[in-house]
Order: C-alpha cells, then sequence, then structure tokens
C-alpha cells in the first residue's frame, strides 16, 4: 500500500478549519464564562473579599460536579440540552455546548488558583486606600494575576484541543472526526497519523503562544 | 486627633483564642510622629488596622478627627481611607504596573479628576520622594528602599491628614531605614501629616517620633515623650528595647561597678544642658574626685541628650551639695550606690 494513499488532503483542511472554529468558538465561551466564575470563587472563598461560605460551598460543588463527569459521558448526557440550545448535536455548533460545560469550571478554578497567588498584601494595600471590591478586583487582582491567568487560558485551550477530538465521538465534526471514522472504524492508519500529527501541531504552537504571553506581562 | 479608647480584640479560631489588644487606650495628637514599639506578637499590626479598620475591635472607640471609625457605613469608610496613607514592610505595591501607575491608583479611585491632574500629581510626588526619573520603571527594577519610597508617594497621593506606618523599614538594610526615616520626618514637617508608625527598633523610634508607647502582650506598658522614656525607662520591657538599641547589659554593667569606691550616681542631660559645662564647674567647686563608668551623648530626634555613670568620692555632705546644685541645673540624678 502505498504510503498516505487514504489521505484526501482537501478533507483534513476543511476537518482542520472546523476543528479550529470549535476550539476558537469553545474557548470564547468559556472564558467569557469561567473568568467572572473564577472571579466569584475567589471572593466568595474563605477569608477572602467577600466571604460567603454558602454560595461558595455550593459553586465549588457543582464545579467539582462538572469536574469529576468524563468529557466522553458529558458529551452524552449534554445531547438533548444541545439541541435544544443549537437545534443540532452535530457538527461544529453541536460540539460547542459540551465543549464550554466540559471546560468553564476547569479555567474557573484555574482562575481561582491564579487569584490567590496574588499577595494578599497587595488587596490589604488597595482597601487601605478606599477602593470598592470592583476596583480591587479590576485594578489590582486582575491584572497582578495576569501571567497566571494567561497560563490558565493556554492549559484550557490545549484541554479544549483533545476535547474537541474526543467529541468526534458522538459526530462533533473536525480532525477527531476524521481519526475515528477513516483512522480507526477503516483502519487506515495513515489518516489517524496524519490527523495526530496536526492535532500535535495545534497543541505545540498554542503552548508557545502561551508561554510568549506570559513572559510578555510578567513584570516579577 | 487620634483617640483610642478601651480597645479589646481577640482572635478566635476552633483551637484556640489569642488576645491581640487588651484594654488599650491612647491619645495622638495633630502633627506629631508617634511610635508604637513592641516585639512581635505584642499586638502592634493590630493595633494600627484598627485605625483604618482593616480590623474590628471587639469592644473600644476609635475616633480620628472627631469621625467615628467604627460607626461608619461602607460609603463612608472609603471616604475616610482615602483620607488615611499607609504603608507597609513589604511595599505591598502592584508588580504589574510602572511607578508612576502605581502612585496614580489612589488617584484612580478616589476618583473625580482628569487623566492631567493625576499626571500632574504624579509627578509631583514622584519629586517629593526623590524619585523624579524613575516613573516608567516597574517596582521590581527597585532597589527596597525606592520602592518604600514609591509606597511612601502612593500612601501621600490624596493628601490625608494621617500616615499610618506598618513596619515600614524593617524589610530595610540600616543606611536605607535612615534615609526613609528622614523622608517621613521631613513629609511630617513639610505637610504637617500626623504619622502612627509601628516598629521593634527603638532606633526608629529614637530617631523620629515624639511621643512612644510600649505595647507588650496587647497592653500599654509604657507612654511619653521619647526622650523620657528613652532616658528614664520604667517597664522592663522598655529597659529591654533600651539596652538592645544601646547594646548595654544592666546586669554585667552592675557586676563591673561592684569593686569601683565611691558614691555611684547617672546623670541625664537633656537639651542645653547637655553640652554645657555644668559637670565640671560643680566637680570644682566641690573638691570631688569623679571616674565615669559609662556614658552616651546621642541625639533623640532633635534634642541633644547624655547620661553618664559617675563614681563620685570625696567628703559625703560635699558629694550631696553638688548633686542637689546639678539637680537646680535641670540634670536628672539618679543615686545608684
Amino acid at each position: 500500500m502505498e504510503l498516505l494513499a487514504n489521505i484526501d488532503w482537501a478533507e483534513i483542511g476543511l476537518a482542520a478549519l472546523d476543528t479550529l472554529a470549535m476550539l476558537g468558538g469553545s474557548l470564547l465561551f468559556t472564558l467569557v464564562l469561567g473568568l467572572p466564575l473564577g472571579i466569584v470563587l475567589f471572593l466568595t472563598g474563605p477569608r477572602q473579599l467577600l466571604a460567603q461560605p454558602l454560595l461558595y460551598g455550593a459553586l465549588s460543588f457543582v464545579v467539582n460536579v462538572l469536574r469529576s463527569v468524563p468529557f466522553v459521558i458529558l458529551l452524552i448526557v449534554m445531547i438533548p440540552f444541545t439541541v435544544l440550545l443549537v437545534g443540532t448535536s452535530l457538527g461544529v455548533g453541536g460540539a460547542i455546548p459540551p465543549l464550554v460545560v466540559g471546560a468553564t469550571p476547569f479555567f474557573a478554578r484555574l482562575v481561582e488558583t491564579a487569584l490567590r497567588e496574588v499577595d494578599r498584601g497587595i488587596i490589604e494595600a488597595s482597601q487601605a486606600m478606599g477602593a470598592t471590591t470592583r476596583q480591587i478586583v479590576l485594578g489590582a487582582l486582575l491584572p497582578e494575576a495576569l501571567p497566571g491567568l494567561l497560563a490558565a487560558m493556554t492549559v484550557t485551550a490545549i484541554t479544549l484541543v483533545s476535547y474537541a477530538a474526543m467529541s468526534g465521538v458522538i459526530g462533533g465534526g473536525g480532525l477527531g472526526d476524521l481519526a475515528i471514522r477513516f483512522g480507526y472504524q477503516r483502519f487506515q492508519t495513515d489518516v489517524m497519523v496524519v490527523t495526530v500529527v496536526l492535532l500535535l501541531i495545534l497543541v505545540q504552537v498554542l503552548q508557545m503562544i502561551g508561554d510568549r504571553l506570559v513572559v510578555r506581562f510578567s513584570r516579577k | 486627633m487620634i483617640l483610642l479608647e478601651s480597645l479589646q480584640k481577640t482572635y478566635r479560631s476552633a483551637q484556640r483564642e489569642v488576645v491581640a489588644l487588651r484594654d488599650v487606650s491612647l491619645n495622638i495628637a495633630a502633627g506629631e510622629i508617634f511610635g508604637i514599639i513592641g516585639h512581635s506578637g505584642a499586638g502592634k499590626s493590630t493595633l494600627i488596622r484598627l485605625l483604618n479598620r482593616l480590623e474590628i475591635p471587639d469592644a473600644g472607640r476609635v475616633l480620628i478627627d472627631g469621625t467615628d471609625v467604627l460607626g461608619l457605613d461602607d460609603a463612608g469608610l472609603r471616604a475616610f481611607r482615602q483620607q488615611v496613607g499607609m504603608i507597609f514592610q513589604h511595599f505591598n505595591l502592584l508588580f504589574s504596573k510602572t511607578v508612576a501607575e502605581n502612585i496614580a491608583f489612589p488617584l484612580r479611585i478616589a476618583g473625580g479628576k482628569t487623566n492631567r491632574d493625576i499626571d500632574a500629581r504624579v509627578a509631583e510626588l514622584l519629586e517629593l520622594v526623590g524619585l523624579a526619573d524613575q516613573g516608567d520603571k516597574y517596582p521590581a527594577q527597585l532597589s527596597g528602599g525606592q520602592k518604600q519610597r514609591v509606597g511612601i508617594a502612593r500612601a501621600l497621593a490624596n493628601r490625608p491628614r494621617l500616615l499610618l506606618c506598618d513596619e515600614a523599614t524593617s524589610a530595610l538594610d540600616p543606611q536605607t531605614t535612615q534615609s526613609v526615616l528622614q523622608l517621613l520626618l521631613d513629609i511630617n514637617q513639610r505637610l504637617g501629616l500626623t504619622i502612627v508608625l509601628i516598629t521593634h527598633e527603638m532606633d526608629v523610634i529614637r530617631s523620629i517620633c515624639d511621643r512612644v508607647a510600649v505595647l507588650d502582650a496587647g497592653r500599654i506598658v509604657e507612654s511619653g515623650p521619647v526622650t523620657r522614656v528613652f532616658l528614664h525607662p520604667q517597664h522592663p520591657t522598655t529597659r529591654r528595647f533600651v539596652q538592645e538599641a544601646e547594646h548595654v547589659d544592666e546586669n554585667s554593667q552592675a557586676d563591673d561597678f561592684a569593686h569601683v569606691p565611691g558614691r555611684i550616681v547617672r546623670l541625664t542631660f537633656v537639651g542645653d544642658a547637655t553640652y554645657e559645662a555644668a559637670l565640671s564647674r560643680v566637680i570644682r567647686q566641690h573638691v570631688l574626685d569623679f571616674s565615669i563608668l559609662a556614658g552616651r551623648i546621642e541625639r533623640i530626634k532633635t534634642t541633644p541628650c547624655g547620661q553618664l555613670t559617675l563614681a563620685l568620692v570625696g567628703e559625703e555632705p560635699a558629694i550631696d551639695s553638688a548633686l542637689a546644685q546639678l539637680a537646680q541645673q535641670g540634670v536628672t540624678v539618679e543615686a545608684l550606690r
């Protein structure tokens, strides 16, 4: 058998674009939802600015539950909800809701951790200046935690790449879908290898961008 | 200006209770530099944080310029805090922002100023603390002393009437400590700002404070003008602080003096008396001999003062008369033996 005989480059190109679309769409929503959730987790946590043991306990529990469900199971459980939300559970659009639900709790925890890394003295100094909680968060906490937040985004983006590939199992589209339908089900090993190499390159590029951003914004 | 009444504070956790302050009352006048000295764990961090309500006491009152600090609502508290500057042992600067942005932060929090006003005020403050050309640097590029200068500029941004210093020089080397202390003294004199500082170093108290309170296990055990507390410490804790600062050990001194003949007295000169020839005149008049056993001449803030431990040898009535004459001239005489 000729090397790479089964490769349809046009299809691979489309699948790669689908993967990028799933990654971009789900990352956007994950950041938009996860950042506030992470901030609320941090602020309501023990001995923090707006300590709320009950609210923190409840949020923390939900986050833990979502994080402990294996993503493959979440993909299937989410199907009815996804159909309700975007009209289909297939393709790029159908993959984004489960990706967001899977990655948001993960990202929120990373945000909470990054905010906790900020020296408490900085919060105290801001309080002593008469800052509101909003001013402390926007003016001091988020800028100080920026390198940590960028690292958290990088890890989340990479996690989403692997989640997106997994969504091929339920017909999510993209490189993962290609790998499963051709590489696995039709034993076209070359397709499998090419998709894995492409995903590897994507992860490498994401990590490199993330690392550069972290360095760019670190002032310590 | 500041009136603290019967402040109590206990930290409770599931395992234990730690009493931080027991019935602390203080009165601090406008324009003075007031020092609070204590070992770590004495409660001084808690005490200074009660002044801007970073800590809330279990009982007692905090009155600052007639404002009942504990009675303020959230908005009132924020407005009040904008009028009280604070600097910290570890500076607590924002690493993600430049020096100029750090100083602008409290101005932006207070609001109501244009960017041009803020820039002008920041430039003025940088000049005041001697960092005129450092505005675009990041804190990580500065030395410890420079960081604290940024902290001071930031604390002064909203023109506060009161500056709180939380171990502001404890992380600095001795030389830098002195330059930061001189800056604080300069600001106090130029702006008429009241300064309350906490420290565990008697040198800080001696360099710039007008009055001092000694805190021990949550209680104020001694307080008064620095000259008095420094030259005539009463409480054992105060004595230890003074001895540490002076590098003397009272016990070994007593042993050394045991075999010295004559009457042993300690003379304390404060102010201009320090430089007068009072001692030599009196000694000559009464025909006495003396040997100096211990002594120090120094400045407490701006007041010169001296303390000499002498062994006087001569006729007993002559010694009595000589000491009475010294006391008349404003020299404090203490008989040690």
